[in-house]
């Protein structure tokens, strides 16, 4: 584990640029190519890389596995959550025009952006959790 | 056509190959060139899926899973007769199947008749938001996206029982 000076530099200067990508993907979504999902497996692979360079327990450290097994239901719980929203303001499950009356340009971007928050939380948990576990059986 | 030629020359190589290392990145490397396809097609959402999770993630984890088992596959016991059988009977249906779809493209074929003109047309007034693609899967359909999110969860779910409930009882002094 010490020859592996060059993974680990490039790796440190990697992992904000590949979160940065994540999010850039998550919220560009609208615009562009991309989404929740993507970013989910964008940010879990950020993980993952930092996990094969620096080891298991380091990346189990900077996110842990609690965590991340909590963003699995909750990210279903978030997707969810807008569907009753809107029916608890009147409108059917997952109808995005309640949650603002007056726009309903507005209201469907907020929608979108909500679920889509929702897609990406629980991806990203479940990639990361599913790789701790593999990887954490070996030993 | 390039792409597609090498796609079966990568799945030759994937049936022939007996290292199982080497069927992982064979696969990764399929998914890189179904990603170019799916690039081809104009499809970049699916594209940047496919390249991801395919190629990204799914040959991470198979190789996490190579790292718990053996890395060579078994020589079969028994003759692949019955079964070449049965796959050239499949692709034999689905390619008769293909004949009676509409050419490749066909502006008039039923799928790009029903919701798609409202999709493509009414999107931006109706959403705000540019990208078909992300409107259609979160606002439109957001039933079936709601749908998919679940799998996820059920899967990751799953698999988190399946390989923690077994370690468990390997140490049963140690609580989780």
């Amino acid at each position: 584990m010490k020859l592996d000076l060059i993974l680990r530099v490039a790796t440190k200067v990697l992992v904000p640029f590949i979160l940065l990508f994540a999010l850039y993907v998550q919220f560009h979504g609208d615009y562009g190519p991309g989404g929740g999902f993507q970013a989910g497996v964008i940010a879990a692979a950020m993980v993952i890389l930092y996990a094969i360079t620096y080891g298991l327990e380091p990346a189990k450290r900077a996110v842990p596995p609690v965590i991340v097994e909590t963003m699995i239901p909750l990210g279903v719980l978030i997707y969810t959550g807008v569907g009753v929203v809107t029916m608890l303001l009147g409108d059917n499950f997952l109808s995005y025009n309640a949650l603002n009356r007056h726009d309903h340009v507005h209201a469907q971007e907020l929608g979108i952006l909500l679920v889509e928050i929702g897609v990406f939380v629980t991806v990203a948990g479940t990639m990361t959790a599913v790789f701790y576990v593999f990887a954490g059986r070996g030993r | 056509m390039v792409l597609l030629t090498l796609m079966a020359a990568v799945t030759i190589g994937v049936v022939r190959q007996r290292n199982l290392f080497g069927v992982v990145i064979l696969s990764g490397i399929y998914s890189f060139l179904m990603a170019s396809v799916m690039i081809v097609l104009d499809a970049v959402d699916v594209a940047m899926t496919e390249a991801s999770v395919g190629a990204g993630i799914s040959t991470v984890l198979m190789l996490s899973v190579l790292y718990l088992t053996k890395s060579r596959e078994l020589v079969p016991t028994h003759t692949s007769v019955f079964p070449v059988l049965v796959a050239m009977a499949a692709a034999g249906i689905l390619l008769y199947g293909t004949l009676d779809l509409p050419p490749f493209g066909a502006a008039d074929s039923p799928a790009h008749l029903h919701v798609a003109p409202r999709y493509i047309g009414q999107s931006i007034a109706e959403t705000g938001v540019p990208n078909v693609v992300t409107s259609v899967l979160a606002s439109y359909r957001g039933f079936d996206t709601l749908g998919e999110t679940a799998v996820i969860f059920t899967a990751g779910i799953a698999v988190l029982m399946l390989l923690k409930g077994r370690r468990k009882k390997t140490k049963p002094g140690k609580k989780a």
